[in-house]
C-alpha cells in the first residue's frame, strides 16, 4: 500500500496555521483537497452525460471564543492558502497564538486494488451496456432502462494547531440502475445500486445483477394495488431498510443537534430507548464499506461507536468542536463534503446489529400488516422526531403470509415511539449504500440491518 | 468580467485544439458569505470565493463534459483534453449540437444589488442575530432557535462557444432563514421562517424571525388527523414544492423519454382554469432570472398552463432539436460542475381573488397543510402519483382548528391540478421546488392518512 500524498508541505501548513492564529484563536486548521471523478450514464441504450471533473483547493478555519471563522480558496498555491488564512482571521483582534509544531501521523487508507482512473473509459461504457442489456432482457414490459457509473477520488491533507499533520486517499465507485415497467396505463419504477469505498474490483463479480434486480422490482409493482392507509405492524427488510434507523435515530444522535436542544434524544443518554433486543453501531472502519474512511475530515481516526446497547442509549456522534464542548473525545465523525464546507458531525456506516429472530417467523407472527422491503428514501426533523419514508417495494402481510404488492406507500411516525416499538430483529444482515444530506452537504453513508419488525406504525397510502 | 470571458475563450480554443468540432465554455466566479448564529452568538462565519470552468465538447454527435478549478495554461489544456476524451466515450446522438447564437441576449437589469459589497460582515451577522431575537420575542413558548443563517453571494458568469455564443452577466442573491423551536409539555416543535432578496436591504429580519416562531408555536399540541378524503389548503411553501414537481415534469427531457405524467397531453385539459402557471426567466425578483440560460440562449416568459390546458413544455437546445421545437431558454445549470439540462427558471402561479379566510371558508372541513416532507422519495416521477408526509392544522367549519402532524397526503399531480378550486389573493416567492412565486391553493380533494 502506498502512503497517501501530502498535498501541502509541512512548512507551508505551519506558515498558514501561524497566519491563521496571528490575531488570536484557540484552534486553527488547514484542510487541503484534490478531488477528481468521472461519471457517465446510459439512457435509451445510448452512452451519454460523460463528465470528468478535477478540482483542488483548501479551507482554513480559526476557532475563537466559540465562533468559527472559515475561508476557502481554489487551488493549492501556498500564497493563496495563506491569504485564505488571513481572510479567516480578519475579524479577530486578539494577541497572536502559537500553533504547535507539526508531527506527521501516518494513516492506512482503505485499500484499492484496481485504480478506476487506470481502467479505460471505454470499459466503463461497456459495463453500462451490459447493464442495459441485462435490465431490458427481463421482459417485454420493461419499457425504459437507465444506469449510471460514477468514480470519485478524494485526496486530503489536514494540519491543525494542535500539531496534527495527516493525509488520506479515498476512492469510491458506484453503479445505479433504474428500470421502468409499463402495462397499459400502469407505470412502475425499480431502483438498485452497488457501491463501495473500493476500486474497480468492486465490479468484477456480476455487477449487472443489479440491473436484473431493478427490473424485477418494477415488474413486481405492475401487479400492485394501492396501499391501504392505517396503523399496523410493519416488517422492514434488511440492507437499505437500515435507512429507517439512520433517519429516526442516527441523525438525532449527532452531537450538534443534541447540543442545540434540537433532538428528541436530548437527556436520554443511558436511558432505555428501545427494547433490550436492539443494539446498534456507527462504524467508519468497516472494510471497504461505502461510508468508511481511514480518518474523518478533521484527521481523527474513524472508529466503531456503539450507539445503543441492549436498548440503552450509549453514545452520541462527535466532531472535534462538539466533542470539546462536551469535554469528550471526537468519535471520528467530523465529515465535510469538500474543502468548501465546514466539518459537522455525520454518520459513517450506521446499522442495527443482527438479532436472533428468524425473518420468516417475524412475518408469520403478523396477522395483518405491511412488509416494507426497501425504501426510496426518507427524511426526519431531529428536533420533533417526525419522520417519513417512501417505500419503493412493499407488500401486505395477511394471516402471517406476504401477499399482494402495494404501490405508493409511505411510512410516517415519530422516532421515539417507533424505536421503542421495534419488537423483533432478524438474524440476517447486510449493508447498502446511501447519500445523506445535512446542512446542504452530501456524504456517502452506509446503512444496514437484518429484518426488523415495528409493532405499530402509520402506513400512508393512496387508498382510504 | 473580461477575465472570465477571456478564460471562456481560452477554454474554447484549447478544446478545439484537442480535437473537438465545436466547443462551449461556461466560467463562473462567486464571492459569498455565510453566517450562522445560535444563542445570541455567531457560530460560524464563512467568507469565500470560488471559480471554475466547465467545457462541453462536440465531436460529431458525441458530447463530452469536463470541469475544473485550474485556469492555468496547462490546467486548461488538461481540461480540454478530458472533455474531448469524454466525448469519444459517448455514443452518437443525431440531435446533439452546439447552440447557435441568434443575436446577443438583451441585458436584464435588477439582478444585482450593488449595496451587497458595502455590507460589512458585522452588519450581516447583526441581521442574523436580529432574526433569532425576533423569534424569541414573538412568543414565550419559543425556547430557542436551532439556527439562524444569513447567506449572500455575488456571482459573475461568462459563456462562449465556437458557434458564436458570447455573453456575461452579474447577479447577487441574499437570503436568511431560521428554524425556531417551540416547547410545550408534550415535546418540541419546529418552525421555518425565511426571506430572500437581491441584497440584505431587501430582507426583513423581524418578519423572518416572527414567521419561524409562529409556525413552531402553531404546531404545539399537534395530534394525528383521522384518515379520510377531504379538501386541503396548501400554504405557499407547500404549494411551491408541488409546483416545482410539476415544472420538472414539464421539462421536454422528461416528456421525450416518457417519464412525465404530462407526456402526450400538450393542448389537453390538465388543470382547473383557476390554476395559471408560467415559467418566467426575466422577472428580476425571481432568483432564477438571467439574461440567458445555461447555454447562452435568451431567457423568456413561457405560458405552461392557461385556461386549464397544457400550453407548452420547456426546452433546451438538445430537446428542441429532438422535438422539432424552439428552445425556451430553459437550459439550467448547477454551476460550472454540471452539464446543462432542461430546468425551470422561476415558476409563477397567478394569484386569485380569495383571502385566506375565504379559502378556509370554501374548504369548510379539511386540512391546512403548512409543511410536507419526503418529496424526493414519495413521488413517482413517471406517473405523478404521490404520498408524502405532512403537518398543518385542521379546518373545521371554515376556520382553523387543531394542529396535526404525522399524516400523509396523497393524490397524483394531474388530479391535484384539476382539483384546484381557488387560489389565494397574494403570491409569495419561495425557494422550494426551484424558485416559485405562488399564493395558497385550495385543492378540492386529497387522501389523508392519519389515525
Amino acid at each position: 500500500m502506498s502512503e497517501p500524498a501530502q498535498l501541502i508541505d509541512a512548512a507551508v501548513a505551519e506558515r498558514v496555521l501561524a497566519r491563521a492564529l496571528a490575531a488570536g484563536g484557540e484552534f486553527a486548521e488547514v484542510f487541503a483537497e484534490r478531488r477528481g471523478g468521472l461519471t457517465m450514464s446510459i439512457d435509451e441504450s445510448r452512452i451519454e452525460s460523460v463528465q470528468s471533473g478535477a478540482e483542488e483547493g483548501a479551507g482554513v478555519r480559526v476557532v475563537s471564543g466559540g465562533t468559527t471563522y472559515f475561508a476557502h480558496v481554489d487551488g493549492l498555491d501556498p500564497d493563496d492558502i495563506e491569504r485564505a488564512a488571513a481572510e479567516a482571521a480578519s475579524a479577530l483582534r486578539g494577541d497572536r497564538a502559537e500553533p504547535r509544531p507539526l508531527r506527521a501521523v501516518a494513516t492506512e487508507p482503505v485499500p484499492i486494488e484496481r485504480r478506476p482512473e487506470q481502467v479505460p473509459a471505454g470499459r466503463k461504457a461497456e459495463l453500462l451496456r451490459e447493464l442495459d442489456e441485462r435490465g431490458r432482457s427481463q421482459g417485454g414490459e420493461i419499457s425504459q432502462f437507465s444506469a449510471s457509473y460514477g468514480e470519485a477520488r478524494r485526496e486530503i491533507t489536514v494540519a491543525n494547531s494542535d500539531g496534527l499533520f495527516t493525509s488520506d486517499d479515498r476512492t469510491r465507485v458506484r453503479l445505479g440502475t433504474q428500470a421502468v415497467a409499463r402495462r397499459g396505463d400502469v407505470v412502475e419504477t425499480g431502483f438498485e445500486t452497488l457501491g463501495a469505498h473500493r476500486g474497480f474490483e468492486l465490479l468484477e463479480d456480476d455487477p449487472a445483477l443489479i440491473a436484473e434486480q431493478a427490473a424485477g422490482k418494477a415488474l413486481i409493482l405492475l401487479d400492485a394495488d394501492p396501499t391501504p392507509a392505517g396503523s399496523m405492524p410493519v416488517v422492514v427488510g434488511g440492507g437499505f431498510g437500515g435507512v429507517l434507523f439512520h433517519e429516526m435515530t442516527g441523525h438525532g444522535l449527532e452531537a450538534d443537534h443534541i447540543q442545540k436542544g434540537a433532538s428528541v434524544y436530548v437527556g436520554k443518554l443511558g436511558e432505555q430507548v428501545a427494547q433490550p433486543l436492539l443494539t446498534a453501531y456507527d462504524d467508519g472502519r468497516l472494510p471497504n464499506e461505502w461510508g468508511s474512511d481511514a480518518i474523518d475530515d478533521e484527521g481523527t481516526p474513524t472508529q466503531k461507536t456503539r450507539l445503543i446497547e441492549d436498548g440503552k442509549l450509549t453514545a452520541f456522534l462527535y466532531d472535534r468542536l462538539c466533542a470539546e464542548r462536551d469535554g469528550v473525545a471526537s468519535t471520528g465523525n467530523g465529515r465535510r463534503e469538500s474543502f468548501r464546507h465546514l466539518p459537522i458531525p455525520r454518520m459513517t456506516n450506521t446499522y442495527i446489529a443482527p438479532g436472533d429472530a428468524e425473518p420468516e417467523a417475524m412475518i408469520a407472527e403478523v396477522q395483518q400488516g405491511f412488509y416494507a422491503v426497501s425504501f426510496a428514501g426518507g427524511q426526519v426533523d431531529p428536533a420533533t422526531g417526525d419522520f417519513v419514508f417512501g417505500v419503493s417495494e412493499g407488500y401486505l402481510i395477511e394471516g402471517g403470509k406476504v401477499t399482494s404488492p402495494c404501490r405508493g406507500a409511505t411510512l410516517v411516525g415519530n422516532c421515539l415511539d417507533a424505536l421503542a416499538a421495534i419488537d423483533a430483529v432478524g438474524n440476517d444482515f447486510w449493508m447498502k449504500t446511501g447519500m445523506c444530506g445535512k446542512g446542504g452537504q452530501k456524504a456517502p453513508v452506509g446503512t444496514g440491518q437484518g429484518h426488523v419488525r415495528i409493532a405499530a406504525m402509520t402506513v400512508g397510502g393512496t387508498a382510504v | 468580467m473580461s477575465d472570465l470571458a477571456a478564460l471562456a475563450g481560452r477554454a474554447i480554443e484549447a478544446t478545439l485544439a484537442a480535437g473537438a468540432g465545436d466547443a462551449e465554455a461556461y466560467a463562473s466566479e462567486e464571492a459569498g458569505r455565510e453566517i450562522r448564529v445560535h444563542g445570541g452568538k455567531v457560530e460560524s462565519l464563512t467568507a469565500a470565493t470560488q471559480s471554475g470552468v466547465g467545457v462541453r465538447a462536440w465531436i460529431g454527435g458525441r458530447v463530452g463534459y469536463a470541469y475544473g478549478t485550474d485556469s492555468s495554461e496547462p490546467g486548461i489544456a488538461a481540461l480540454a483534453a478530458r472533455a474531448a476524451e469524454a466525448a469519444n466515450v459517448a455514443d452518437e446522438d443525431e440531435f446533439a449540437a452546439a447552440p447557435q447564437a441568434d443575436g446577443a441576449a438583451p441585458a436584464l437589469d435588477g439582478l444585482s444589488d450593488p449595496s451587497l459589497a458595502q455590507w460589512p460582515a458585522g452588519d450581516a451577522a447583526e441581521l442574523a442575530l436580529t432574526v433569532e431575537r425576533a423569534a424569541l420575542a414573538t412568543d414565550s413558548r419559543v425556547v430557542g432557535v436551532e439556527q439562524a443563517v444569513y447567506v449572500d453571494s455575488a456571482d459573475r458568469v461568462a459563456i462562449a462557444s465556437s458557434t458564436g455564443v458570447a455573453g456575461s452577466y452579474e447577479s447577487s442573491t441574499c437570503y436568511a432563514y431560521l428554524q425556531a423551536l417551540a416547547e410545550s409539555g408534550e415535546g418540541r416543535e419546529t418552525g421555518l421562517g425565511f426571506g430572500l432578496a437581491r441584497g440584505p436591504a431587501g430582507l426583513d429580519p423581524e418578519a423572518i424571525g416572527r414567521e419561524g416562531a409562529e409556525r413552531a408555536v402553531a404546531m404545539i399540541g399537534a395530534g394525528k388527523p383521522a384518515s379520510r378524503s377531504c379538501p386541503v389548503v396548501l400554504d405557499p411553501t407547500v404549494a411551491a414544492s408541488f409546483i416545482g414537481l410539476i415544472g420538472g415534469a414539464l421539462a421536454a427531457s422528461a416528456v421525450q423519454r416518457g417519464r412525465s405524467p404530462f407526456a402526450e397531453r400538450l393542448g389537453a385539459e390538465v388543470a382547473s382554469d383557476v390554476l395559471v402557471l408560467h415559467d418566467d426567466g426575466l422577472d428580476p425578483a425571481g432568483l432564477g432570472s438571467a439574461p440567458f440560460d445555461g447555454e447562452g440562449v435568451p431567457r423568456r416568459r413561457t405560458a405552461l398552463i392557461e385556461d386549464g390546458n397544457l400550453q407548452a413544455f420547456l426546452y433546451d437546445t438538445y430537446t428542441a432539436r429532438r422535438g422539432d421545437a424552439a428552445s425556451t431558454g430553459s437550459a439550467g445549470r448547477g454551476g460550472y460542475r454540471s452539464l446543462p439540462s432542461v430546468a425551470t427558471s422561476n415558476l409563477t402561479v397567478a394569484a386569485g381573488g380569495h383571502s385566506f379566510e375565504q379559502l378556509l371558508g370554501e374548504a369548510g372541513d379539511g386540512i391546512y397543510v403548512t409543511d410536507v416532507a419526503g418529496l424526493h422519495s414519495g413521488v413517482n416521477p413517471v406517473t405523478g402519483v404521490f404520498s408524502v408526509g405532512a403537518s398543518g392544522q385542521t379546518i373545521s367549519g371554515g376556520a382553523l382548528a387543531e394542529p396535526v402532524r404525522e399524516f400523509t397526503i396523497a393524490s397524483d399531480l394531474v388530479s391535484m391540478l384539476r382539483a384546484v378550486r381557488a387560489a389565494g389573493a397574494s403570491a409569495r416567492w419561495v425557494p422550494f421546488g426551484g424558485s416559485v412565486l405562488t399564493p395558497e391553493l385550495l385543492v378540492g380533494e386529497m387522501t389523508v392518512s392519519g389515525s
